[in-house]
């Protein structure tokens, strides 16, 4: 049972983590490609806090303010270039975030912090809360995507000059969604120290970065379900096949390369394709050109 | 602001020049808009008309000028801040957003305060009433059978009046309409054109940059010519086009 529990709170893990990706890249159309930085953001926050005495509970809020707080500052300094710039950019801050870590004795160097407590209600404590605040955090997309906000993201990601013909905000938005979105990895990150009780600069390098955009785009940028079903699916594979364990990089740039070129609405283009194509009423309608 | 002006200009642009790496492409423009005017922009290809244009709502900077809108100065203003002082643009090249109806094209530049708080549009859900104004403007456009289509199912005559919709759904002060009649069959030119002669009215002006000199001769009765970036004449449309300079840059008679 507890090997099945760790899976599955590594799943929700990576299922929240994806979605705040999806809020950045999917939504509001910004690649990022150095997300984990804002995952081990939050890792730090919370392990340094539940270390000195703190509650795992009461220190979501702090992780999530932090990474939010600096993704404000990445945002405002990174959200002026766009695409191919955009991606070159946040990378440059997930190697920045490694070789910060890599020198604070305080936060254990390249030794990492080790002997983070349990959470309280040990393993299935733990699995019960990330499950709700995955639940959570879902709930929030979907009713973010429905209100005028996803309304005004939808415009922003396809097209940023002519939602700012339009009178949108662009800046400020974009810099809403990487706020709320690197909260959201914080988060994210608090759970994930608490469920292997050991992280290091390495848990939130470069390869992570790449691993969550890849759930983000294999599962259709802008689903909630599409992603939510991608993040299960790839957190799981590398449990179950070593190999893709070792050769993480190769397998998910591999698989960004051949979602981006064969399949670039996602799996949750492909599920809305097969609706209309099971619909023949709607989709002649659409085709109509 | 002398107090004796009895209508005050919606827009004045006064000695704006902008340079593209030491070259002038536009070079002290001067033209203003009184309200409820229609006023035609006209100069041969590469006089700069776009350029102006882009300038005066805020996609480029000028290097010197001045740009008062309703009697502010917007000079240093960015984009979004003119369109929210009151300016809209419908674009020469159509850019409608492919995933939404043209019910939600238009209902999204009716967002106002939405558009500008990521707050206030986290909170708000409820699109009845832009869409209410989104669904009156497609109507006055002609567009009322058409309003939830996508961009994809539609021509090119039915993008450029969703594009003047969209403007229209900003109630600005000031439309720029960027070439609106280019690539339209004669009969849906002059369809367009008795379309914008309507746009005018009270607290607004429109300036139209056309090619298609019949329509604008026929709708305006200000002209404003533009050649090789400088101005070239502004006044009643009659007086300018007997100017003969304007002929000889414009219609390319000779002496």
């Amino acid at each position: 049972m507890a090997y099945e529990m760790i899976v599955l709170t590594n799943m929700l893990i990576a299922i929240l983590f994806a979605q705040s990706l999806n809020l950045i890249t999917g939504f509001c159309g910004q690649v990022s490609l150095g997300h984990a930085a804002f995952l081990g953001i939050g890792a730090y926050t919370s392990a340094m806090l539940t270390k000195a005495g703190w509650p795992l509970a009461a220190t979501f809020i702090p992780a999530m303010v932090i990474a939010g707080m600096i993704g404000m500052i990445v945002g405002a300094a990174s959200l002026r270039v766009r695409h191919d710039f955009l991606a070159i950019t946040t990378m440059g801050v997930s190697f920045l975030f490694t070789g910060i870590i890599r020198k604070q004795d305080m936060l254990g160097g390249e030794m990492g912090i080790a002997g983070i407590p349990a959470a309280y209600g040990g393993r299935v404590g733990l699995l019960l809360m990330t499950l709700c605040l995955t639940i959570l955090f879902i709930i929030i997309m979907i009713y973010v995507k429905r209100s005028w906000m996803g309304y005004v993201f939808e415009s922003i990601a396809e097209d940023e000059d002519t939602a700012g013909v339009l009178g949108i905000d662009v800046r400020r938005f974009k810099l809403f969604a990487f706020v709320l979105g690197t909260a959201g990895a914080g988060l994210a990150g608090a759970l994930y120290a608490h469920q292997v009780r050991f992280i290091g600069p390495d848990s939130f390098g470069f390869v992570e970065s790449v691993t969550v955009l890849s759930m983000v785009i294999v599962g259709g940028i802008g689903s909630i379900w599409g992603v939510t079903i991608a993040a299960a699916l790839l957190s799981v594979m590398p449990q179950f096949f070593q190999v893709i364990d070792d050769y993480k990089l190769l397998v998910y740039g591999m698989l960004l390369f051949f979602a981006m070129r064969f399949m670039p609405d996602g799996l949750g283009g492909l599920a809305k394709r097969f609706r209309q194509n099971r619909n023949p009423d709607s989709s002649s309608e659409r085709s109509q050109a | 602001m002398t107090a004796a002006k009895t209508s005050p200009l919606l827009l004045d642009v006064k000695n704006v020049t902008v340079t593209f790496g030491g070259l002038n492409a536009v070079d002290g423009a001067r033209l203003a808009l009184e309200d409820n005017q229609l006023l035609g922009f006209i100069g041969p290809n590469g006089a700069g008309k776009t350029t102006l244009m882009r300038a005066i709502i805020g996609m480029l900077t000028p290097s010197s000028g001045q740009i008062i809108l309703d009697g502010q100065d917007i000079s240093n203003r960015r984009l979004v801040d003119r369109i929210n002082l009151g300016m809209a643009l419908a674009q020469q090249i159509i850019k409608p957003l492919k995933d939404m109806t043209l019910l939600d094209n238009v209902a999204l530049a009716a967002g106002g305060n939405k558009l500008l708080s990521p707050i206030k549009a986290m909170i708000h859900r409820s699109r009845q009433h832009e869409q209410d104004i989104a669904h009156g403007l497609l109507t006055e456009v002609g567009l009322a059978d058409a309003i939830y289509k996508y961009p994809a199912e539609l021509p090119l005559g039915f993008l450029k009046r969703l594009e003047v919709a969209r403007a229209l759904a900003r109630q600005p002060k000031v439309l720029l309409l960027d070439e609106p009649l280019a690539g339209l069959s004669i009969k849906e030119a002059e369809d367009m054109a008795d379309l914008i002669m309507g746009l005018p009215c009270k607290g607004r002006g429109v300036i139209l940059i056309e090619h298609n000199l019949s329509q604008v001769r026929r709708i305006c009765k200000t002209l404003y010519v533009q050649n090789n970036g400088r101005p070239l004449a502004f006044g009643a449309t009659d007086d300018v086009l007997e100017k003969r300079e304007v002929q000889m840059a414009y219609l390319g008679k000779s002496e």
